[in-house]
């Protein structure tokens, strides 16, 4: 790396992360959106959002939250470690959180899966009958978790992009911006999932 | 040089706050088994807060950023309870 590179990295740095955090602002307002949608049905039919959250598994949706959090924490890990120019240790970290991620997509496709066996998902006629509260519950449930398994998702493919990045060198101690973006990210998708875990698994 | 002044979190300091995320996540799962009716959304949503704060300051690295970022970031989610509170006014009045 020549002085001048990381001389403009900084510069790069500061504008690319006040990007990225206008970028989060915008995804924060996204969920935000639904967030208020579901509390302005939840102060309608608070009877049958209590029932319909009982159908959810409090085990898986504390795992999952459980994976999040120390996924979260290997991927600020992994910040430190190429700040500090330890890049095994770096790639190693972002490995584990995809491999945290992953975890977390597995659990999400038995949750939905057993759903599904109970005829559980939107347009089934099992859902169509039940109580208006109840069906709102699981459309709100089925659209605020699949938006934030895409988010997941997508997360996963940043974070893989980083994995090449760092082998290549493209991503080092001087040079690290996309990095820090994609781990902003990361923790973006964990703090949704801090509120949606009480919201839908918790509050029954 | 003005490389020196990016901060740098140790391991330790990421590992203690995972423990504490920890710990609350515990304690909103045992809140919710105490039957306190209506104080378990409440309780639950604080330790959801809590949660998000320690994440968004410590894991997001807020806590050493410029005063710019630290403001967007307050001036966010206090539009956004704004948001929450004349949506409810709305609702409640009509």
């Amino acid at each position: 790396m020549s002085v001048q590179e990381s001389h403009s990295e900084y510069i790069d740095s500061e504008t690319g992360k006040l990007g990225m955090w206008i970028f989060l602002f915008t995804e924060l307002f996204l969920f935000g959106g639904l967030f208020l949608v579901y509390a302005v049905f939840r102060a309608k039919y608070s009877e049958s959002f209590h029932s319909a959250a009982l159908e959810l598994n409090t085990f898986i949706g504390t795992l999952n939250t459980v994976f999040l959090l120390t996924s979260s924490m290997t991927v600020a890990m992994s910040l430190t470690a190429i700040q500090k120019n330890q890049k095994k240790l770096a790639l190693f970290l972002v490995f584990v959180t995809l491999l945290f991620a992953a975890l977390f997509m597995m659990n999400k496709y038995f949750e939905w899966s057993h759903k599904f066996e109970l005829k559980l998902y939107p347009g089934s006629e099992v859902l169509k009958n039940l109580p208006r509260g109840e069906l709102l519950f699981f459309g709100l449930y089925f659209m605020m978790t699949g938006l934030h398994a895409l988010h997941v998702l997508i997360g996963m493919v940043l974070l893989s992009v980083n994995l090449v990045k760092i082998k290549s060198g493209a991503v080092s101690q001087n040079h690290y911006l996309h990095l820090e973006n994609s781990a902003l990210y990361w923790h973006l998708v964990d703090l949704i999932w801090i509120f949606l875990f009480p919201l839908l698994y918790l509050i029954t | 040089m003005k490389k020196a002044e990016t901060h740098i979190s140790s391991y330790s300091s990421h590992a203690i706050v995972l423990i504490v995320l920890l710990t609350l996540t515990t304690i909103s799962v045992l809140v919710t088994k105490w039957h306190i009716g209506a104080y378990t959304v409440a309780a639950a949503l604080i330790i959801a807060s809590i949660k998000v704060r320690t994440v968004i300051f410590h894991f997001m690295h807020v806590k050493f950023e410029s005063r710019f970022i630290k403001l967007m970031i307050s001036g966010v989610f206090v539009l956004y309870a704004l948001v929450i509170i004349i949506t409810f006014i709305d609702y409640y009045l009509r």
